[in-house]
Parts: C-alpha cells; sequence; structure tokens
C-alpha cells in the first residue's frame, strides 16, 4: 500500500509543476505591468513600494529568473501581500476562508455519496420502473438546471415566501447572544439551503454514474451464478451490487472536487458566505491579482490532493489495483 | 442512415425540437417582438407581466420578454463558438496522441491531466480577471478551458481504428500520415465527437450564464440570461419575474441539448 502511494505522490510531481507554469503564465496575461495597474488602483502607491513591488515580482529579472523566483515562494505558499486595502498576506486571507469552503464542501460530499449511491444501484436494479424513470427525469433537470438560478428561486421561496430560512450570511446578527445549542442551530439553519443546491446538483452526475456501473455489474456471470445459487436478491443487491458499484463512484468524487470548488463562487457570492470562492470572487474584482493566482493554485492543489485521497481509498478498497 | 422513429427516438425528437426552437427564436428575434430590447423606458418600470408585456419589464422599463429573446442569440453564439474551438483543439490533440502514441501520447495526455486539476471555472475567472469581460473573451477562454474531455475520447476512439485493416493497408502502400489521419480516421471517429460537442453545449451555456450573472460574462446594455438574472437578484422581493423567465429559458435550452446529445448517441449506436 505504502508502495502505492508512494508512486501516486511521484506522479504527481510534474502535473503540480505544469499547474506553476500555466499559473504563472495567467499572471503574465495581466495588461501592461502589473505594477501600473496597481498604481492606478492605489494613488497613494509611494515610489519606494513601487520598487518593493517590482522586487517581489521581480519584474526586472528575464522571465524564466521570474518563474524560478515565483516558484521558490510558491513552494513555502508566499503569495506576496493582497492589493487590497487591508494589505494583509494572501496566505493568511486565504487561511481564514479556506475552513468554511472546505467545510461546506465536505458535508456536501458526505450527503451526495450518502444519496446518489443508493439512488444509483437502486434505478438500476430497478430499471424501466416508474422509480427509474422518475430518477432520470430528475438527474436531466440535474444536468441543466443553472444551480445560482435554482438557488435564487429557493432563497425567493423558502427565504421569502415561506420564510422558514434565512438567505444569507453564516450566522445571524445576534449569533454572539445565542446559547451553544442556538449556534448550532443557526448555522445549520443557514447553510441547509447552500448545501441543498450542490448536493442536488452533484447527485445528478453521481447517481446516473452509479446506475451504469450497477447496470454493468449486474450483467457479471459472478451474479448470475449466485442468482443459480438461491443467493436471496437482498444479498445480491447490498453485498454484491452495491459494493462492486461504489469503486467508480470513489474515482467520480474525487474528479466532481474541481467542479465543486468552482461553484463555490457562486454559492458564496449568491448567500454570501464568507468563504475562499467569495474572496476569490471579490479579488477577481478588484483585480487583487496576488490573492487571485494565491486562490488559483490552492485551488488546484486541493483538487490533487482530493484525487489522491480518492485513488488511495480506491486502492484500499480494491486490492487489484495495489497490486497491479 | 436509419430514419428517425417516433417511437425509438423520442428523445432525440424532444430535443432537437427544443433546440431548434430557441435557433428560431434567435434568428427571428426582431420579427416576433417589436420593442428593442434595450430601450428604456422611465415610465414602466417593473411592471409586472402583462398582455403587452408578456414577461413584465425590469428596473428600466425595458421589456423582459424581448430580452430574454435576444438573450437567446447570445447563449446561442457563445455556446457554438467556445464548442467549436474546444472540439476543434481537442480533436486534433486526441488524434495526434491516438495516431503517434509514445512519447506524443505522453506529453499530450499529461497535459491533458494539467488542465483538469484546475478548478475550470476558477481558471477562467482567474483569465477574466487580468483580461477585462467581454463575449469575445468569454467565448475564447470557455473554449480554452473546455476541450479535456473531447481529447480524452477522440484519443479512445482513435486508438479503436488505428489498428484497423484499413488503415494499415493505406500506411503500406505509402499514404502520407496527414491524409491517413483526416481521410481515414477522422471520419471514423467523427460521430462520437458530433455527441460530445452537442453534450457540450449545455455546459458552456450554463458557464456563459454564471459568468453575466457574476457580471465577469455579456456586459449590460446586452441583454444575456445571466445578466438578467443579476438584476433579478436585486430585485427578487417584488420583480419575481426577472428572475423567472430567463432562468427557465437556460434551463430549457441546456435539457435541450442534453436531449438531442443523448438521443443522438443512441440514435448512431442504433446505426449499425
Amino acid at each position: 500500500m505504502l508502495k502505492y502511494i508512494i508512486k501516486r505522490l511521484i506522479s504527481m510531481f510534474p502535473i503540480l509543476i505544469g499547474i506553476t507554469i500555466i499559473s504563472f503564465f495567467v499572471m503574465h496575461l495581466a495588461p501592461g505591468d502589473t505594477v501600473t495597474i496597481q498604481q492606478s488602483l492605489n494613488p497613494k502607491y509611494s515610489e519606494t513600494a513601487r520598487e518593493k513591488f517590482v522586487k517581489m515580482y521581480n519584474l526586472d529579472q528575464p522571465i524564466y529568473k521570474q518563474y524560478l523566483i515565483w516558484l521558490k515562494k510558491f513552494a513555502t505558499l508566499d503569495f506576496g501581500d493582497s492589493f487590497s486595502s487591508d494589505g494583509r498576506k494572501v496566505i493568511d486571507k486565504i487561511g481564514d476562508r479556506l475552513p468554511i469552503t472546505l467545510g461546506l464542501n465536505i458535508i456536501s460530499m458526505i450527503l451526495i455519496f450518502i444519496i446518489a449511491l443508493p439512488l444509483g444501484v437502486l434505478s438500476a436494479y430497478y430499471r424501466n420502473s416508474i422509480f427509474d424513470k422518475t430518477v432520470t427525469i430528475i438527474v436531466f433537470i440535474g444536468f441543466a438546471i443553472p444551480m445560482f438560478w435554482l438557488a435564487l428561486m429557493c432563497m425567493y421561496f423558502f427565504g421569502i415566501v415561506l420564510g422558514w430560512l434565512p438567505i444569507s450570511g453564516l450566522t445571524s446578527y445576534n449569533f454572539d447572544s445565542l446559547t451553544l445549542t442556538g449556534k448550532i442551530a443557526d448555522v445549520i439553519k443557514h447553510i441547509t439551503l447552500p448545501i441543498a443546491i450542490t448536493v442536488f446538483g452533484g447527485i445528478a452526475s453521481i447517481s446516473r454514474f452509479g446506475r451504469t456501473s450497477t447496470l454493468e455489474v449486474l450483467g457479471q456471470d459472478y451474479i448470475m451464478s449466485a442468482r443459480a445459487r438461491g443467493v436471496s436478491e437482498k444479498t445480491i443487491l447490498f453485498r454484491y451490487a452495491l459494493k462492486n458499484a461504489m469503486l467508480p463512484i470513489v474515482t467520480i468524487l474525487g474528479l466532481s472536487i474541481p467542479g465543486l470548488i468552482g461553484s463555490s463562487v457562486i454559492f458564496e457570492s449568491v448567500f454570501s458566505i464568507p468563504g475562499m470562492g467569495q474572496l476569490f470572487y471579490q479579488s477577481v474584482m478588484m483585480r487583487d491579482y496576488p490573492t487571485v493566482m494565491g486562490i488559483l493554485v490552492i485551488g488546484s492543489l486541493l483538487t490533487l490532493i482530493g484525487n489522491l485521497i480518492a485513488d488511495i481509498a480506491y486502492a484500499y478498497i480494491d486490492p487489484r489495483i495495489r497490486y497491479s | 442512415m436509419r430514419r428517425l422513429t417516433l417511437k425509438k427516438d423520442l428523445i432525440l425528437i424532444i430535443g432537437l425540437s427544443i433546440v431548434l426552437f430557441f435557433v428560431i427564436i434567435a434568428i427571428f428575434a426582431p420579427l416576433i417582438t417589436k420593442y428593442n430590447p434595450e430601450e428604456i423606458n422611465i415610465l414602466s418600470t417593473f411592471e409586472p407581466p402583462s398582455r403587452e408585456h408578456l414577461f413584465g419589464t425590469d428596473e428600466l422599463g425595458r421589456d423582459l420578454f424581448s430580452r430574454v429573446l435576444y438573450g437567446s442569440r447570445v447563449s446561442l453564439f457563445v455556446g457554438f463558438v467556445a464548442v467549436g474551438i474546444s472540439v476543434f483543439i481537442g480533436a486534433i490533440l486526441g488524434l495526434l496522441s491516438g495516431f503517434y502514441g509514445r512519447f506524443v501520447d505522453t506529453i499530450i495526455m499529461r497535459f491533458t491531466d494539467i488542465m483538469l486539476a484546475f478548478p475550470s471555472f476558477f481558471l477562467i475567472l482567474a483569465v477574466i480577471a487580468f483580461l477585462k469581460p467581454s463575449i469575445i473573451n468569454v467565448m475564447i477562454i470557455i473554449g480554452l478551458t473546455g476541450w479535456m474531455g473531447v481529447a480524452r475520447l477522440v484519443r479512445a476512439e482513435t486508438l479503436s481504428v488505428v489498428g484497423r485493416e484499413y488503415v494499415l493497408a493505406a500506411k503500406i502502400s505509402g499514404v502520407s500520415s496527414f491524409k491517413i489521419l483526416f481521410k481515414h480516421i477522422l471520419p471514423n471517429v467523427a460521430s462520437p465527437i458530433f455527441v460530445i460537442a452537442t453534450l457540450s453545449m449545455s455546459g458552456v451555456i450554463l458557464t456563459e450564464s454564471s459568468l453575466s450573472f457574476l457580471g465577469l460574462g455579456v456586459q449590460p446594455p446586452t441583454p444575456s440570461w445571466g445578466n438578467i438574472l443579476t438584476s433579478g437578484k436585486d430585485n427578487i422581493i417584488f420583480a419575481w419575474w426577472l428572475s423567472l423567465f430567463p432562468g427557465v429559458a437556460i434551463l430549457m435550452t441546456a435539457l435541450g441539448y442534453n436531449l438531442f446529445g443523448e438521443g443522438l448517441r443512441d440514435y448512431l449506436d442504433k446505426k449499425l
């Protein structure tokens, strides 16, 4: 197992380098040079500060040297200082926001897995039944619905018409005066809508995938031989079909991480959740390049780590992977 | 080609009808509505749907029905160009990768993996932060960040074709690699490319509308479904129609392309 993990880590290395090169390239798309932009945003920007900035990004060096220096900083997660008025270190700003985004996405992923897996397995098992057809229709709508619009509609219906759920932020104004259980209930109320919508979007693709892989499993010889031996349908469904259908879903769940992280920009700005997605959106609007670069790199690192975890989980469940 | 039948190809027919419906609307928008989508009328702001204004009016008194109609042009245009770019890049890289194998394959597939490691929405937003939001930039960026699926698919299809007798025969008789790739292999992998292109349309339309919704895509006053929804969000408490109609339009279009693509896949499968 350890050997497999090490092998996997080594194969990640060229991808990591590739990510840094593309990110570096993106940074150089900036019109003119980055320095003039910052000056125009901030008129008080003094000559000495400008020199400091040129030095920090080494804009006076040849491009390959710029890249190498940037890479060295990147390796220590030093993304420089934010252009926004607080001027804090980018990595600290991300550090404040990341746990919220990560937490929301992890909860969503667990829920997606718990709901989509049985949905997919059952609709394959009872294929062409009314249940299967209903799930298929929901899946098609899930694929086609713009998530920010669904969020908007749910905000209107549950938040404004019915008044059941709060529509923005993570906590209420009176949060500090609440008891501990009150605080927990308050946060749960606030995250219900964003999580429900993320989960709905995720279920569509994952359950579809679960259905396909279960159909494949159900057509295998060992299922037929189990039936011939008189194994009960319940055992076939839960011990054989579910277990085998789970494998590809672990991988696809890993692959869905970039999508989830990407959509956090939309959810966090629609629901005003102070996470990394919202920070990214604000930084894009304010042309806060160091923060944009930092989040871009951190986002792709998270994707890589997520895929690695999915691969390890896969290898853990399926010994064939470890030994091949 | 087999004839379409209502029973076997229901999904294809429904999908195609929806797609054609929106294409026709986009082309004939000026004939369908008498209002100019960008014409401001301060005397009739936030009017709810009525016979005069089928979908109501927005915060500047513009007719929402005609804005939604003209918005279909934007999503169609962005969709076609962005998908065109992704399919072009993906098909070429996939063909080269599958045909030449070895280090060409390794390099191209590694590059594909790298691009897949970026949360593509982040990458798109970052690039737009450095350039400026406009319809052209949005199309190009969505196209440049969306070719990976096509490349993988075309590579797999090419691999399955490249060992066939007719390819070997062409090689032996001295046909140039370029000719083999584009005259013998490409036509044989064309139908899955067409299917994935149709299916990508919905993803591109959803991405464009999200970007425009965030104010980083198509810029007002040009109407796009996404940027109409921005004002829908700001005025959701008293003007629900601003949020409802453009959203339904996006949903229907995306659904149309998805159904069309799925139906097409089944149809092309059953052809043999």
